[in-house]
């Protein structure tokens, strides 16, 4: 199908953009989720608002945080030395965000803002507690992870702000991530999938951090499993016990590509693995 | 809107509705057909191209987006003769109706050039979002390994398990 008429914008600033957002635009960034939808006439917006050529784009150690401008292609991120030396959690997750040729045109920020309940990114910032920076007509707020998925494909963004960057804090040195996702091929949309980030000292863990996507409406930060853990030592018991309470932490629902019940043992499953991934170093 | 590309080496102008995608502009507004539209979803990457060097689905760009760009379609990878990788998908089999093949030989040059020796785990995983119908995939991967090796004769892939 083809895209119902729309007026299009290239802005030239972020301010610009926002501006052209307020008077009821849609931005558009890598296009990958958009576009698909604007040809399905999904969604008929009356302006379509291009913040592609906006030079949000850094990917720099920020302090004690990793910055990324929202318009940073996915894989100029998944490819950068300073991604895979600070947080390479988030750097080997990104190799799952669709083929190469959908990471070339896709932004960070345009996966944080279509918030697709199994898309990679949205988890694993919730489980690295990252915090978002938005521009609005009021000028800039900025917004915890834990706060901005509010649904599926609903975020904390209100109609004319734009998503203009990403701080994640960097994990310590000693921290030791595990990833387990469940697709139909490579690269697809995760059914499930579940990122953790460890710390582990003198044998028990020090920190834990479990995010679970397609398992809800939003990406699942799984706290009562985290507390678990900490200060126990990782044995085969402890990290069923967790990937236990992450799966009652979930919320899914039956859809075509799997039911309910199936991504439920799923989370169960992946957050082993994960664990186990992860305590292994 | 007015926008003006480079395709196939070559600069081309024309005017576009912004909800053109660059798929319909290079085959219908610059007559490259070679360009195939599967599904328009993003989904199947038949219409895939290089665009400013990388990969990209042309059903999901739109074609005012690509203003100033610098585009390689199918028709571009052939001088006078066939490209290394084109011959080794003649040799090899790799097409039997043909409607992949231009999405493929884009992901296979882009694998090629940022990873001249791939595994066979590395080509399967670079063509896993180009759909093919027809050929099973086993031919299109030999045809990459044989391309990456330099073009040699390879052996024909074997026949499938009867
Ligand atoms: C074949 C295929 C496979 C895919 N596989 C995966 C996968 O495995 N995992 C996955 O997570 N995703 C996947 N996707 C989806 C897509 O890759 C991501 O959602 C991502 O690339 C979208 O980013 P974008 O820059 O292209 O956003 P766009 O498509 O441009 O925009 C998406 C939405 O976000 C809004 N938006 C974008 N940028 C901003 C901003 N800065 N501020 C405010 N709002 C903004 C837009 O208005 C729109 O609503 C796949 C897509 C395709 C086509
Ligand atoms: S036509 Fe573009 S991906 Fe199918
Ligand atoms: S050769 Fe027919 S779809 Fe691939």
């Amino acid at each position: 199908m083809k895209a119902a008429p729309f007026d299009y914008v290239r802005a030239s600033s972020a301010e610009a953009a926002v501006e052209a957002l307020r008077g009821g635009g849609v931005a558009l960034a890598g296009g990958q989720s958009l576009i698909p939808l604007l040809n399905a006439r999904s969604r008929r917006p009356r302006v379509v608002v291009d913040v592609s050529r906006l030079p949000l784009t850094r990917i720099e150690q920020d302090g004690p945080a990793l910055a990324l401008g929202a318009l940073t292609r996915l894989r100029a991120a998944e490819t950068s030395p300073v991604v895979r030396r600070t947080v390479p959690l988030l750097a080997e997750a990104l190799t799952h965000v669709g083929h190469v040729s959908v990471r070339n045109r896709g932004t960070v920020g345009g996966s944080v803002a279509h918030a697709d309940p199994a898309a990679e990114l949205p988890a694993v910032l919730l489980a690295l507690d990252a915090v978002f920076s938005v521009l609005g007509p009021d000028g800039t707020r900025v917004v915890a992870a834990r706060d901005f998925f509010l649904g599926r494909h609903r975020t904390a963004l209100a109609a004319g702000e734009l998503l203009t960057g990403i701080r994640v804090p960097l994990p310590p040195s000693t921290a030791r991530h595990g990833l387990a996702e469940l697709s139909r091929r490579p690269d697809d949309l995760a059914i499930t999938a579940v990122f953790t980030s460890v710390v582990l000292a003198d044998g028990v863990v020090a920190d834990a951090r479990i995010a679970v996507a397609g398992a809800g409406p939003t990406p699942i930060r799984a706290g009562a499993a985290e507390n678990l853990l900490r200060g126990r030592a990782p044995t085969p018991d402890v990290l069923a016990a967790a990937a236990d309470a992450a799966a009652a932490a979930t919320d899914p629902v039956d859809d075509v590509h799997a039911p309910a019940a199936y991504r439920r043992d799923m989370a169960a499953v992946l957050t082993r693995r994960a664990l186990r991934e992860a305590v292994a170093g | 809107m007015r926008i003006t590309v480079t395709v196939n080496g070559r600069t081309r102008s024309a005017d576009c509705e912004p909800r053109r995608t660059l798929a319909d502009f290079l085959r219908y507004d610059l007559g490259l057909t070679g360009v195939h539209v599967g599904c328009e979803q993003g989904a199947c990457g038949s219409c895939t191209v290089l665009l400013d060097g990388a990969t990209a689905r042309s059903c999901c760009v739109l074609a005012v987006q690509a203003d100033g760009s610098d585009i390689t379609t199918v028709e571009g990878m052939a001088t006078t003769s066939l490209s290394p990788l084109q011959e080794s998908f003649r040799r090899h089999h790799a097409l039997q109706c043909g409607f992949c093949t231009p999405g493929m030989l884009a992901v296979a040059t882009e694998l090629l050039r940022d990873n001249p020796e791939p595994t066979e785990a590395e080509i399967r995983t670079a063509i896993a979002g180009n759909l093919c119908r027809c050929t099973g995939y086993h031919a299109i991967v030999t045809a990459i390994a044989a391309a990456a090796r330099g073009g040699d004769g390879g052996s024909p892939p074997s026949p499938p398990e009867a």
